[in-house]
Protein backbone atom coordinates (compact mmCIF):
# COMPACT_ATOMS: atom_id res chain seq x y z
CA UNK A 1 0.00 0.00 0.00
CA UNK A 2 1.31 3.37 -1.56
CA UNK A 3 1.57 6.46 1.18
CA UNK A 4 -0.77 8.41 1.35
CA UNK A 5 1.07 11.95 2.64
CA UNK A 6 4.00 12.95 0.39
CA UNK A 7 7.22 12.61 2.33
CA UNK A 8 6.70 16.44 2.07
CA UNK A 9 3.98 16.69 4.11
CA UNK A 10 5.57 16.60 7.41
CA UNK A 11 7.37 19.87 6.95
CA UNK A 12 4.39 21.41 5.45
CA UNK A 13 2.47 20.39 8.18
CA UNK A 14 4.64 21.64 11.01
CA UNK A 15 5.08 24.92 8.93
CA UNK A 16 1.21 25.20 9.41
CA UNK A 17 0.95 24.21 12.83
CA UNK A 18 3.38 26.87 13.51
CA UNK A 19 1.99 29.71 11.03
CA UNK A 20 -1.43 28.92 12.49
CA UNK A 21 -0.22 29.47 16.20
CA UNK A 22 1.25 33.01 14.85
CA UNK A 23 -1.68 34.06 12.80
CA UNK A 24 -4.01 33.03 16.21
CA UNK A 25 -1.61 35.13 18.64
CA UNK A 26 -1.61 38.33 16.18
CA UNK A 27 -5.31 37.60 15.83
CA UNK A 28 -5.47 37.48 19.39
CA UNK A 29 -3.54 40.38 20.32
CA UNK A 30 -5.15 42.27 18.02
CA UNK A 31 -8.42 42.02 19.46
CA UNK A 32 -7.10 42.48 22.94
CA UNK A 33 -5.84 45.59 21.52
CA UNK A 34 -9.41 46.40 20.27
CA UNK A 35 -11.03 45.21 23.29
CA UNK A 36 -8.31 47.64 25.02
CA UNK A 37 -9.49 50.51 23.72
CA UNK A 38 -12.98 50.15 23.34
CA UNK A 39 -15.40 52.07 25.33
CA UNK A 40 -16.12 48.62 26.99
CA UNK A 41 -12.70 49.04 28.79
CA UNK A 42 -12.15 52.62 28.51
CA UNK A 43 -16.32 53.69 29.43
CA UNK A 44 -15.54 56.12 27.08
CA UNK A 45 -18.86 57.97 25.52
CA UNK A 46 -20.91 55.70 27.96
CA UNK A 47 -23.99 57.63 29.47
CA UNK A 48 -24.44 56.85 33.21
CA UNK A 49 -27.65 57.16 34.62
CA UNK A 50 -27.88 59.31 37.84
CA UNK A 51 -30.30 58.62 40.89
CA UNK A 52 -31.31 62.41 39.85
CA UNK A 53 -30.84 62.59 36.23
CA UNK A 54 -29.58 66.20 37.06
CA UNK A 55 -28.52 68.05 33.50
CA UNK A 56 -25.05 69.88 32.92
CA UNK A 57 -26.59 70.98 29.55
CA UNK A 58 -29.58 72.63 31.46
CA UNK A 59 -27.94 74.16 34.59
CA UNK A 60 -25.07 74.95 33.07
CA UNK A 61 -25.47 75.47 29.23
CA UNK A 62 -28.82 77.20 29.57
CA UNK A 63 -28.89 78.62 33.01
CA UNK A 64 -25.62 79.80 32.57
CA UNK A 65 -24.28 78.97 36.24
CA UNK A 66 -20.47 78.65 36.02
CA UNK A 67 -18.66 75.10 36.70
CA UNK A 68 -17.19 76.80 39.84
CA UNK A 69 -20.74 77.70 41.77
CA UNK A 70 -21.11 73.60 42.40
CA UNK A 71 -17.77 72.20 41.74
CA UNK A 72 -15.90 74.91 44.03
CA UNK A 73 -12.68 72.56 45.27
CA UNK A 74 -11.61 72.52 41.43
CA UNK A 75 -9.12 75.40 42.29
CA UNK A 76 -7.84 74.85 45.05
CA UNK A 77 -7.82 70.91 45.32
CA UNK A 78 -6.60 67.66 43.45
CA UNK A 79 -10.38 66.52 43.69
CA UNK A 80 -13.05 68.39 41.86
CA UNK A 81 -16.37 68.04 44.10
CA UNK A 82 -19.29 66.89 43.69
CA UNK A 83 -21.74 69.58 45.60
CA UNK A 84 -23.28 68.59 48.67
CA UNK A 85 -26.98 68.60 48.47
CA UNK A 86 -27.04 71.69 50.15
CA UNK A 87 -25.71 73.48 46.88
CA UNK A 88 -28.89 72.02 44.91
CA UNK A 89 -30.98 73.64 47.71
CA UNK A 90 -29.86 77.44 46.99
CA UNK A 91 -31.95 77.39 44.52
CA UNK A 92 -34.61 74.25 44.77
CA UNK A 93 -35.39 75.49 48.16
CA UNK A 94 -37.99 77.84 45.42
CA UNK A 95 -37.98 76.42 42.14
CA UNK A 96 -39.51 73.04 41.13
CA UNK A 97 -40.09 72.71 45.07
CA UNK A 98 -43.10 69.82 44.17
CA UNK A 99 -40.99 68.10 41.13
CA UNK A 100 -40.90 64.71 41.45
CA UNK A 101 -38.02 64.28 40.30
CA UNK A 102 -36.40 66.44 42.74
CA UNK A 103 -37.79 64.42 46.33
CA UNK A 104 -34.53 62.67 46.31
CA UNK A 105 -32.65 65.83 47.02
CA UNK A 106 -35.43 66.78 49.47
CA UNK A 107 -35.31 63.57 51.14
CA UNK A 108 -31.23 64.04 50.69
CA UNK A 109 -31.23 67.83 52.28
CA UNK A 110 -33.99 66.66 55.13
CA UNK A 111 -32.53 63.11 56.39
CA UNK A 112 -28.34 64.38 55.71
CA UNK A 113 -27.76 61.08 53.71
CA UNK A 114 -25.59 61.55 50.65
CA UNK A 115 -26.66 61.21 47.46
CA UNK A 116 -25.17 57.90 45.89
CA UNK A 117 -24.16 59.99 42.75
CA UNK A 118 -22.65 57.52 40.14
CA UNK A 119 -18.55 58.39 39.50
CA UNK A 120 -18.49 59.37 35.92
CA UNK A 121 -14.44 59.43 35.45
CA UNK A 122 -13.24 57.04 37.31
CA UNK A 123 -9.18 57.05 37.05
CA UNK A 124 -7.15 54.21 38.62
CA UNK A 125 -6.26 54.26 41.85
CA UNK A 126 -2.78 54.16 40.69
CA UNK A 127 -3.09 57.90 39.23
CA UNK A 128 -2.67 60.42 41.19
CA UNK A 129 -4.41 63.33 38.79
CA UNK A 130 -4.44 66.86 40.51
CA UNK A 131 -6.99 69.27 38.89
CA UNK A 132 -5.94 72.36 40.64
CA UNK A 133 -2.62 72.58 39.00
CA UNK A 134 -4.64 71.42 35.76
CA UNK A 135 -6.83 74.60 36.09
CA UNK A 136 -4.07 76.77 36.95
CA UNK A 137 -2.13 76.07 34.07
CA UNK A 138 -4.40 76.69 31.39
CA UNK A 139 -5.98 73.16 30.91
CA UNK A 140 -9.66 73.78 29.66
CA UNK A 141 -12.51 72.01 31.77
CA UNK A 142 -13.80 71.13 28.30
CA UNK A 143 -10.03 70.17 27.17
CA UNK A 144 -10.56 66.63 28.97
CA UNK A 145 -14.29 66.69 29.69
CA UNK A 146 -15.96 68.22 26.55
CA UNK A 147 -19.10 70.08 26.09
CA UNK A 148 -20.05 69.40 29.34
CA UNK A 149 -22.60 72.63 28.55
CA UNK A 150 -24.55 69.90 26.09
CA UNK A 151 -24.37 66.96 27.73
CA UNK A 152 -28.00 66.38 29.82
CA UNK A 153 -26.51 63.26 31.18
CA UNK A 154 -22.44 63.40 31.46
CA UNK A 155 -20.12 60.90 29.70
CA UNK A 156 -16.87 60.65 29.70
CA UNK A 157 -15.81 62.75 26.54
CA UNK A 158 -12.41 60.93 26.30
CA UNK A 159 -10.56 57.82 26.61
CA UNK A 160 -8.86 58.64 29.76
CA UNK A 161 -5.77 56.20 28.77
CA UNK A 162 -2.39 56.80 29.97
CA UNK A 163 -1.51 57.55 25.86
CA UNK A 164 -4.15 60.26 26.19
CA UNK A 165 -2.64 61.91 29.19
CA UNK A 166 1.21 62.03 27.81
CA UNK A 167 -0.26 63.37 24.25
CA UNK A 168 -0.35 66.57 26.20
CA UNK A 169 1.93 65.94 28.86
CA UNK A 170 4.39 65.72 26.01
CA UNK A 171 3.72 68.76 24.02
CA UNK A 172 0.93 70.80 26.26
CA UNK A 173 1.20 73.98 23.50
CA UNK A 174 -1.25 72.02 21.54
CA UNK A 175 -4.04 72.42 24.05
CA UNK A 176 -3.27 75.06 26.82
CA UNK A 177 -5.14 78.16 26.76
CA UNK A 178 -5.06 81.57 28.11
CA UNK A 179 -6.05 81.64 31.63
CA UNK A 180 -8.74 83.53 31.48
CA UNK A 181 -10.31 80.91 29.08
CA UNK A 182 -10.37 77.48 31.05
CA UNK A 183 -13.78 77.65 32.32
CA UNK A 184 -15.03 78.36 28.91
CA UNK A 185 -17.26 76.25 27.09
CA UNK A 186 -17.37 76.55 23.45
CA UNK A 187 -13.75 77.97 23.15
CA UNK A 188 -12.62 78.17 19.60
CA UNK A 189 -8.23 77.62 19.57
CA UNK A 190 -6.96 80.85 17.98
CA UNK A 191 -5.49 79.67 14.34
CA UNK A 192 -1.87 80.07 16.08
CA UNK A 193 -2.48 77.91 18.74
CA UNK A 194 0.94 76.51 18.48
CA UNK A 195 2.52 79.98 18.67
CA UNK A 196 0.33 81.34 21.40
CA UNK A 197 0.88 77.88 22.83
CA UNK A 198 4.27 77.88 22.91
CA UNK A 199 4.05 81.73 24.35
CA UNK A 200 1.68 80.44 27.36
CA UNK A 201 4.06 77.23 27.82
CA UNK A 202 6.89 80.19 28.57
CA UNK A 203 4.82 82.40 30.29
CA UNK A 204 3.09 80.10 32.85
CA UNK A 205 5.97 78.37 33.37
CA UNK A 206 4.41 74.68 32.44
CA UNK A 207 6.43 71.79 32.75
CA UNK A 208 6.22 69.14 30.00
CA UNK A 209 6.10 66.25 32.96
CA UNK A 210 6.47 62.99 31.49
CA UNK A 211 8.16 61.21 34.28
CA UNK A 212 6.09 58.28 35.43
CA UNK A 213 6.35 59.32 38.83
CA UNK A 214 4.68 62.56 37.94
CA UNK A 215 1.20 60.52 38.17
CA UNK A 216 2.48 57.47 39.64
CA UNK A 217 3.07 58.06 42.98
CA UNK B 1 -18.99 50.18 36.51
CA UNK B 2 -16.03 48.65 38.22
CA UNK B 3 -14.48 45.34 35.27
CA UNK B 4 -13.57 43.24 38.21
CA UNK B 5 -14.67 40.07 36.42
CA UNK B 6 -11.47 39.76 34.74
CA UNK B 7 -13.30 36.33 32.32
CA UNK B 8 -15.99 38.41 31.41
CA UNK B 9 -14.23 41.28 30.17
CA UNK B 10 -11.68 39.33 27.69
CA UNK B 11 -13.82 36.10 26.65
CA UNK B 12 -17.34 36.97 25.19
CA UNK B 13 -18.45 34.78 27.78
CA UNK B 14 -21.96 36.30 27.95
CA UNK B 15 -22.57 35.97 24.59
CA UNK B 16 -21.79 32.85 23.63
CA UNK B 17 -22.93 31.37 27.35
CA UNK B 18 -20.23 29.42 28.15
CA UNK B 19 -18.60 28.22 31.37
CA UNK B 20 -15.53 30.44 31.77
CA UNK B 21 -13.63 26.84 32.14
CA UNK B 22 -14.39 25.69 28.76
CA UNK B 23 -12.24 29.01 26.98
CA UNK B 24 -9.46 29.43 30.16
CA UNK B 25 -7.76 26.36 28.95
CA UNK B 26 -7.17 26.79 25.20
CA UNK B 27 -6.58 30.04 25.78
CA UNK B 28 -4.00 29.70 28.32
CA UNK B 29 -2.40 26.62 25.88
CA UNK B 30 -2.29 29.52 23.45
CA UNK B 31 0.31 31.34 25.36
CA UNK B 32 -2.10 34.34 26.47
CA UNK B 33 -1.10 33.54 29.91
CA UNK B 34 0.78 36.50 30.46
CA UNK B 35 -0.70 38.98 29.13
CA UNK B 36 -4.17 38.36 30.54
CA UNK B 37 -3.17 37.22 33.92
CA UNK B 38 -2.06 41.23 33.80
CA UNK B 39 -5.53 42.84 33.39
CA UNK B 40 -6.96 41.73 36.39
CA UNK B 41 -8.81 45.60 37.99
CA UNK B 42 -7.30 45.11 41.84
CA UNK B 43 -4.98 47.95 41.36
CA UNK B 44 -6.84 49.93 39.51
CA UNK B 45 -9.84 49.38 41.81
CA UNK B 46 -7.74 49.14 45.68
CA UNK B 47 -9.35 49.07 48.69
CA UNK B 48 -8.58 53.05 49.81
CA UNK B 49 -10.37 55.86 51.00
CA UNK B 50 -10.87 58.44 48.32
CA UNK B 51 -12.55 61.90 48.25
CA UNK B 52 -15.97 60.75 48.10
CA UNK B 53 -15.76 57.23 47.72
CA UNK B 54 -18.57 54.90 49.56
CA UNK B 55 -17.38 53.64 52.60
CA UNK B 56 -18.50 50.73 53.84
CA UNK B 57 -17.56 51.13 57.13
CA UNK B 58 -18.74 53.91 58.72
CA UNK B 59 -22.66 54.32 59.06
CA UNK B 60 -23.31 56.96 56.82
CA UNK B 61 -21.64 54.96 54.25
CA UNK B 62 -19.34 58.59 54.08
CA UNK B 63 -15.47 58.23 53.71
CA UNK B 64 -15.06 61.76 54.37
CA UNK B 65 -15.46 61.87 58.51
CA UNK B 66 -16.59 65.39 59.69
CA UNK B 67 -14.35 67.17 62.50
CA UNK B 68 -14.92 66.66 66.06
CA UNK B 69 -16.32 69.05 67.80
CA UNK B 70 -13.73 71.38 68.99
CA UNK B 71 -11.30 70.71 66.19
CA UNK B 72 -9.19 73.72 64.51
CA UNK B 73 -6.73 73.06 61.76
CA UNK B 74 -3.54 74.97 61.55
CA UNK B 75 -4.62 78.80 60.32
CA UNK B 76 -8.03 78.18 60.98
CA UNK B 77 -8.04 79.47 64.54
CA UNK B 78 -10.72 83.08 63.34
CA UNK B 79 -9.37 84.82 65.82
CA UNK B 80 -9.86 87.80 64.01
CA UNK B 81 -13.56 88.47 64.75
CA UNK B 82 -14.18 91.35 62.57
CA UNK B 83 -12.20 89.51 59.28
CA UNK B 84 -14.33 85.88 60.07
CA UNK B 85 -17.75 87.65 61.45
CA UNK B 86 -17.79 91.13 59.79
CA UNK B 87 -18.96 92.02 63.23
CA UNK B 88 -17.37 94.20 65.76
CA UNK B 89 -19.30 93.20 69.06
CA UNK B 90 -22.71 93.10 67.76
CA UNK B 91 -22.57 95.55 65.14
CA UNK B 92 -21.69 95.38 61.47
CA UNK B 93 -18.13 96.74 60.82
CA UNK B 94 -18.14 99.47 58.09
CA UNK B 95 -14.58 99.39 57.37
CA UNK B 96 -12.56 96.53 55.31
CA UNK B 97 -10.67 94.16 57.35
CA UNK B 98 -7.98 93.31 54.02
CA UNK B 99 -6.73 96.00 52.49
CA UNK B 100 -8.67 96.93 48.67
CA UNK B 101 -6.98 97.24 45.61
CA UNK B 102 -7.44 96.77 42.06
CA UNK B 103 -6.13 92.97 42.35
CA UNK B 104 -9.25 92.38 45.12
CA UNK B 105 -11.90 93.77 43.13
CA UNK B 106 -11.21 92.08 40.04
CA UNK B 107 -11.19 88.67 41.96
CA UNK B 108 -14.31 90.01 43.83
CA UNK B 109 -16.01 90.54 40.16
CA UNK B 110 -14.89 87.31 38.97
CA UNK B 111 -16.57 85.46 42.27
CA UNK B 112 -19.39 87.51 41.96
CA UNK B 113 -20.18 86.61 38.48
CA UNK B 114 -19.70 82.95 39.82
CA UNK B 115 -21.70 82.79 43.20
CA UNK B 116 -24.01 85.88 43.35
CA UNK B 117 -24.87 86.50 39.36
CA UNK B 118 -26.82 83.59 38.88
CA UNK B 119 -29.47 85.65 41.29
CA UNK B 120 -28.25 89.35 42.00
CA UNK B 121 -27.42 89.77 38.01
CA UNK B 122 -24.11 90.78 36.88
CA UNK B 123 -24.91 94.82 37.48
CA UNK B 124 -26.48 93.47 41.09
CA UNK B 125 -29.94 94.43 39.70
CA UNK B 126 -31.49 91.49 41.26
CA UNK B 127 -32.70 90.40 38.10
CA UNK B 128 -30.47 86.77 37.60
CA UNK B 129 -31.32 84.22 35.48
CA UNK B 130 -31.97 82.50 38.64
CA UNK B 131 -34.37 85.00 39.04
CA UNK B 132 -35.93 85.14 35.63
CA UNK B 133 -37.09 80.83 36.64
CA UNK B 134 -38.92 81.63 39.48
CA UNK B 135 -36.57 82.69 42.53
CA UNK B 136 -37.88 85.33 44.90
CA UNK B 137 -36.35 88.50 43.42
CA UNK B 138 -33.08 89.95 45.68
CA UNK B 139 -33.23 93.61 46.42
CA UNK B 140 -31.19 95.83 43.86
CA UNK B 141 -27.89 96.76 45.39
CA UNK B 142 -28.74 100.32 43.86
CA UNK B 143 -31.49 101.11 46.72
CA UNK B 144 -30.84 103.69 49.45
CA UNK B 145 -30.84 101.05 52.08
CA UNK B 146 -28.32 98.88 50.37
CA UNK B 147 -25.91 101.92 49.60
CA UNK B 148 -25.92 103.16 53.29
CA UNK B 149 -25.54 99.37 54.87
CA UNK B 150 -21.93 98.58 55.94
CA UNK B 151 -20.03 96.07 54.51
CA UNK B 152 -20.05 93.78 58.07
CA UNK B 153 -24.17 93.66 56.32
CA UNK B 154 -22.88 92.30 53.26
CA UNK B 155 -20.38 89.68 54.75
CA UNK B 156 -23.43 88.47 57.54
CA UNK B 157 -25.85 88.27 54.45
CA UNK B 158 -22.67 85.71 52.56
CA UNK B 159 -21.71 83.46 55.69
CA UNK B 160 -25.28 83.35 57.52
CA UNK B 161 -28.09 83.64 54.84
CA UNK B 162 -30.89 86.29 54.65
CA UNK B 163 -34.77 85.57 53.64
CA UNK B 164 -34.55 83.21 50.84
CA UNK B 165 -30.80 83.13 50.18
CA UNK B 166 -28.95 80.32 51.76
CA UNK B 167 -25.57 81.23 53.25
CA UNK B 168 -22.79 80.43 50.73
CA UNK B 169 -19.90 79.85 53.98
CA UNK B 170 -19.04 76.55 51.98
CA UNK B 171 -18.88 77.88 48.71
CA UNK B 172 -17.11 81.50 49.11
CA UNK B 173 -14.22 81.32 51.53
CA UNK B 174 -13.51 84.63 53.95
CA UNK B 175 -11.00 86.68 51.82
CA UNK B 176 -13.15 85.95 48.92
CA UNK B 177 -16.33 86.98 50.47
CA UNK B 178 -14.90 90.59 51.62
CA UNK B 179 -13.28 90.77 47.73
CA UNK B 180 -16.99 90.27 46.76
CA UNK B 181 -18.38 92.98 48.78
CA UNK B 182 -15.49 95.25 47.72
CA UNK B 183 -16.73 94.70 44.06
CA UNK B 184 -20.08 95.26 45.01
CA UNK B 185 -19.20 98.91 46.37
CA UNK B 186 -17.67 99.17 43.01
CA UNK B 187 -20.99 98.46 41.32
CA UNK B 188 -23.12 100.59 43.32
CA UNK B 189 -20.57 103.14 42.59
CA UNK B 190 -21.13 102.61 39.32
CA UNK B 191 -24.49 103.18 39.17
CA UNK B 192 -24.66 106.03 41.53
CA UNK B 193 -21.44 108.33 41.07
CA UNK B 194 -21.24 111.79 41.06
CA UNK B 195 -20.60 113.64 37.62
CA UNK B 196 -18.71 116.32 39.54
CA UNK B 197 -16.28 113.56 41.15
CA UNK B 198 -15.21 112.41 37.85
CA UNK B 199 -11.69 112.86 36.57
CA UNK B 200 -11.76 115.67 33.39
CA UNK B 201 -10.32 113.12 31.26
CA UNK B 202 -13.67 110.80 31.94
CA UNK B 203 -16.09 113.53 31.87
CA UNK B 204 -14.98 114.26 28.35
CA UNK B 205 -16.02 110.88 27.36
CA UNK B 206 -19.52 110.96 28.58
CA UNK B 207 -22.37 111.62 26.13
CA UNK B 208 -23.44 115.31 26.35
CA UNK B 209 -25.89 115.67 28.73
CA UNK B 210 -29.19 116.64 25.97
CA UNK B 211 -28.51 113.18 24.28
CA UNK B 212 -28.60 111.33 27.43
CA UNK B 213 -31.23 108.92 27.13
CA UNK B 214 -33.86 109.21 30.65
CA UNK B 215 -33.38 106.76 33.23
CA UNK B 216 -36.34 104.18 32.17
CA UNK B 217 -35.11 103.67 28.77
CA UNK B 218 -31.86 102.41 30.47
CA UNK B 219 -32.72 100.07 33.44
CA UNK B 220 -33.42 96.60 33.03
CA UNK B 221 -37.08 95.40 32.45
CA UNK B 222 -38.78 95.57 35.70
CA UNK B 223 -39.85 92.01 37.02
CA UNK B 224 -44.03 91.98 39.07
CA UNK B 225 -42.66 93.33 42.63
CA UNK B 226 -39.64 95.12 42.06
CA UNK B 227 -40.17 98.69 43.10
CA UNK B 228 -37.13 99.37 43.61
CA UNK B 229 -35.16 100.53 40.19
CA UNK B 230 -31.51 101.71 40.52
CA UNK B 231 -31.57 105.46 39.63
CA UNK B 232 -29.10 106.43 36.98
CA UNK B 233 -28.00 109.89 37.40
CA UNK B 234 -27.70 111.24 34.34
CA UNK B 235 -24.55 111.24 32.25
CA UNK B 236 -22.91 108.09 34.77
CA UNK B 237 -21.54 105.35 32.67
CA UNK B 238 -23.88 102.56 33.16
CA UNK B 239 -21.19 99.42 32.74
CA UNK B 240 -20.16 98.74 36.44
CA UNK B 241 -16.18 99.84 37.31
CA UNK B 242 -13.80 97.14 36.75
CA UNK B 243 -15.85 95.20 34.10
CA UNK B 244 -12.88 95.89 31.53
CA UNK B 245 -13.65 93.90 28.32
Amino acid sequence: MPQIFHHSSNTLSKISIISALVVLGGVGAALFELMADSSYATNQGVMRVQPVQFSHSHHAGSMGIDCRYCHTSVENAAFANIPPTKTCMNCHSQIWTNSKELEMVRASFRSDESIPWVKVHDLPDFVYFNHSIHVKKGVGCETCHGRIDQMPLVYQKNSLEMRWCLDCHRNPEQYVRPPSEVFTMGYKPPEDQLVMGARLVKENHIQKLDNCYTCHR
Amino acid sequence: MALQDFWSLWIPTRWLKLPTNFWSKPILAFGFAAILTGCRQDMHDQPKYKPLRHSDFFEDGRTSRPLLAGTVARGEMHDDVAFFTGKNGKDDIDVFPIAIDKTVIERGHQRFDIYCSPCHGRLGNGLGMIVRRGFKQPPSYHIDRLRQAPVGHFYDVITNGYGAMYNYAAQIAPRDRWAIISYIRALQYSQNANVGELPPGMKAQLPSMDKVAPPSAVSSPEIKGSSEQPNIPKGTPATPMGEAK
